[in-house]
Order: C-alpha cells, then sequence, then structure tokens
C-alpha cells in the first residue's frame, strides 16, 4: 500500500528530552503530530544525553532534531546539544526547540544557533510547519 | 535532501563507511531504503563484499521485550569485543506514511556500548520487515558489523519474511501468550530456530516454556522437523538475566550451521526471497498503475478487470 508521492522521502526527525526532565508528555503529543504529517519519528524519550541524541541523529541519518525542554535549563542545554551535533560534523542538521520558552529568551536561543522554537500554545500545523520549514531551509542553504 | 554526504557518490561513501565513518553508513542506508539508482550501485558494490556477517532475527508479538532483548544482547557481544549493529522496524501508516520508530527507547544500553543501531520503518511494506532490510543488512555486513540483527515489528502470526532473512531466527514470547492450541498453530512459531520465553519472572513462564515443548514435541512426532529441535531460552530482559545463555544458544545455532550445509542453503534461500520480494513489488506498482490507468470498469467482472490488466502488464515487457 504505497501512499506517499513517488520519490518524495519522509523526512526522518530525532525526538528526545535532554537531561533530567520527566514531563514527556508534549513530546509525545509531537510525535503523534509529526507522524500524522507524514514523517518518519525516530523517538527516544526521556533522560537523554547530548552523546544518546548525537549518537541517533548520526546513525539514523535525521534530517532535524527535535528537543523537549520543560525544567527552564533552555538557555543551558540548547547550546550544548548544538555544539555536541557540531563537534559530531552534524552542524548542518536543524535543532528545534519545544517547550517552556519564554519570549525574552528567544533570540539567545536564535543566536546559539536554534532552528525554531516551539512554545505551549503552538498548534500541530504550526508544529508541522515549524519542522518542515527547518528542514527546507537546510536544504536551501546548502544548494540542491 | 540537504546533507553535505549528499555530493559524494555511492563508490565514495561505501569506502568512507568501510573505512568507519559512521554518517557515511547511516546514508548508504538512507539511499539503500530510498531505493532507485543510488540503492542499485550500492547494492551492486556491496553484494560481493557480503557473507561474513551472521544475521540474527529476532520477532515476535508487540511488546514481548524484543527491543529490550536486542539491547541486552547486543551490548553483552559489544563489551565481549564484537561489533554488532542492530536494523529495528516499525510499522509506517497505511494512511499517512509517517511512522514512530521506538525501539531505541530500550535500547540506550547498546547505544552507549557503541552499537550501531538503524530504525527503519515498513513503508508499506507487509511480512514484519521492510523492503530495503536485506539492502540494509548487506551494507552493513560490508562495513564489518557482525552479528546484524534484525528486530522485527511486533508481529502477529503470519508474519515470517525474518525467516528468509536471517540466519538464526529467535521468536520471543511472553508468559500468558496462548496455550498448547497456539503454540501448534500454523506460521509464526514454524520458523523459529530458537524460543525465548521473555519476562520470565513473571507468573506463568514454566506454563509457555511447557506449551512450547508440547509443540515442539508434536512436531517431532509428526516428522515435519528436518533441523535441530529449537531451543527454549528464559530471559529477563530488562535484568539482564538468561542473556548469557540466549548468546550461547544462538551462536551454538551458527556454529552447526557454519558446520555443515545449513548456511548455504539458508541463503540461497535468502536470495532468492529477496528477489521474490522485489518481484512483488515490481509488479504491485505496475498493478497499481495499470489501475489508474484503467479508470472505473464498466461492464466486466472484478475477475475479468483483473486478468485484462494482467495481460497487458505481463506484455509490457520491460518494468525497469
Amino acid at each position: 500500500m504505497e501512499v506517499r508521492n513517488k520519490g518524495a522521502a519522509p523526512i526522518r526527525v530525532v525526538l528526545a528530552k535532554l537531561g533530567l526532565d520527566g514531563h514527556d508528555r508534549g513530546l509525545k503529543v509531537v510525535a503523534r503530530i509529526l507522524r500524522d504529517a507524514g514523517m518518519e519519528v525516530v523517538y527516544l524519550g526521556l533522560r537523554q544525553t547530548t552523546g544518546t541524541i548525537v549518537d541517533a541523529v548520526e546513525q539514523e541519518d535525521a534530517d532535524v532534531v527535535g528537543i523537549s525542554m520543560h525544567n527552564a535549563g533552555h538557555l543551558t542545554l540548547a547550546p550544548l546539544i548544538v555544539a555536541a551535533l557540531a563537534d559530531a560534523g552534524l552542524g548542518d542538521v536543524p535543532v528545534v526547540i519545544g517547550g517552556v520558552v519564554p519570549d525574552e529568551d528567544l533570540d539567545e536561543l536564535a543566536a546559539a544557533g536554534v532552528g525554531a522554537v516551539l512554545g505551549p500554545g503552538a498548534s500541530a500545523v504550526e508544529v508541522v510547519a515549524s519542522v518542515r520549514g527547518v528542514v527546507d531551509a537546510g536544504v536551501r542553504a546548502s544548494g540542491n | 535532501m540537504h546533507r553535505a554526504t549528499e555530493g559524494r557518490t555511492p563508490a565514495e561513501l561505501l569506502a568512507a563507511a568501510r573505512g568507519g565513518e559512521r554518517r557515511a553508513i547511516a546514508r548508504l542506508l538512507t539511499l539503500v531504503e530510498r531505493g532507485g539508482g543510488a540503492a542499485d550501485a550500492i547494492t551492486g558494490a556491496t553484494h560481493r563484499l557480503t557473507g561474513t556477517a551472521h544475521v540474527v532475527g529476532i520477532t515476535g508479538a508487540p511488546g514481548s521485550g524484543k527491543s529490550t532483548l536486542t539491547s541486552a544482547l547486543t551490548t553483552l557481544l559489544a563489551e565481549g569485543g564484537r561489533r554488532p549493529a542492530v536494523v529495528a522496524v516499525d510499522p509506517s501508516s497505511p494512511l499517512t506514511g509517517g511512522a514512530i520508530l521506538g525501539d531505541r527507547v530500550r535500547m540506550e544500553a547498546a547505544t552507549v556500548a557503541g552499537v550501531f543501531v538503524r530504525s527503519m520503518a515498513t513503508r508499506g511494506h507487509g511480512g514484519g520487515l521492510a523492503l530495503a532490510v536485506p539492502g540494509a543488512v548487506r551494507v552493513l555486513d560490508a562495513c564489518g558489523f557482525d552479528p546484524v540483527v534484525i528486530e522485527t515489528v511486533g508481529v502477529g502470526q503470519v508474519e515470517v519474511d525474518v525467516a528468509a532473512a536471517a540466519d538464526t531466527v529467535v521468536v520471543v514470547v511472553t508468559p500468558g501468550w496462548g496455550d498448547a492450541v497456539q503454540a501448534n498453530k500454523a506460521g509464526l512459531l514454524e520458523v523459529a530456530d530458537l524460543f525465548v520465553v521473555n519476562k520470565a519472572d513473571r507468573p506463568g513462564a514454566s506454563d509457555a516454556r511447557r506449551d512450547l515443548d508440547l509443540m515442539l514435541d508434536l512436531t517431532e512426532v509428526s516428522g515435519a522437523c528436518s533441523a535441530r529441535r529449537p531451543t527454549i531460552v528464559e530471559t529477563t530482559a530488562t535484568k539482564g538475566e538468561g542473556v548469557e545463555d540466549l548468546l550461547a544458544v544462538i551462536n551454538t545455532h551458527h556454529a552447526v550451521l557454519v558446520e555443515g550445509t545449513g548456511l548455504e542453503v539458508r541463503r540461497a534461500c535468502r536470495l532468492a526471497a529477496e528477489v521474490r520480494a522485489r518481484l512483488d513489488h515490481l509488479l504491485g506498482e505496475a498493478a497499481g498503475q495499470a489501475l489508474a490507468e484503467a479508470g472505473p470498469v464498466v461492464g466486466e467482472t472484478p475477475v475479468e478487470t483483473a486478468r485484462r490488466l494482467a495481460g497487458r502488464i505481463l506484455g509490457a515487457g520491460d518494468t525497469r
């Protein structure tokens, strides 16, 4: 039963919670939204480290990685994962942060290399558009 | 897509992958999964480099503990100096094509131990595996991984593709999975080279073992067994209990295959099965196309239409 457009490979996205943060309900909702948008979601779940996330992004050949943060650690953790990916030669894989992020932190996250931020009010349509957006921007940036 | 690696040819990627570059390995797997010209080129380049890896299939019902067991097993292998890789398959949605690939949730130990784990969606393929699994196994084999463990989707009774894809098939059951009648039904249980009763710390483990044993007794009575009687191993994968026993039994099975002609026979069957799957896929695509072109059918029975379209497909010559 082939339902995808021929030649259009699904976007592969790695989803994880980084560090000690047990609030994974939002991540599960996002996983389901992206699945229903036709993406292949490699779900890592709770208590991941930068190491396990980088391994997954590399081995799964992910197009994008989404990290969920609900413990006010985003200004510390988001730059860490961006740097860890860059160190592993995966700096071209965009990072999307989801969770509780105050508006005044958005500029700092963008400066740290975060591709997009999805806050608590993000709709399913916005979640999908945001993930597609950063993947497409990456494709354009590489010129193919 | 946007990859820096996209600029490299399959041959360049393969050289880098065989040199140990993990991203190149991952990229090759992506290309194999997408199919088409690049996948064909990779198959051509890896085909003669393969045959070294022991391919182990792990299958069983959803939630039976396949991923946890795969993690424990490959962690043990990695700690013992082997270089295992995992292809973990989960189902794609028939409606949207999307998938949740959740096997890594249970495979953190393996990841930390350096095991290469790749999740794969079925992308519309039935039988418990993805169409690209044989190609992926070939890439991992060519890159020096041994053993290569295939974890199927959570299966029911008839998804037995893994039997044609692996040298050693491990069927995982759990306490309370069924009774002696279930154990004698045709399908999955017939293709097992060995059985695992996982979650053996739960009540009913010895009952599950007994039911399997009775089924295997009947297999011998009916004379249907051509090979060794499958060993039954009890494990509690979450605690690592029984996993060393399982590894020993898997290694014994492999040794017996290698000593006799079993391995050659299995691999000949594997190639034939892969050709068959590819053939089915090509014919299925042609059927879909013929049906779309035919439009609404009036004045014919469904059988007549099917025969007419089949005649057109088979007369069409090159299906590429």
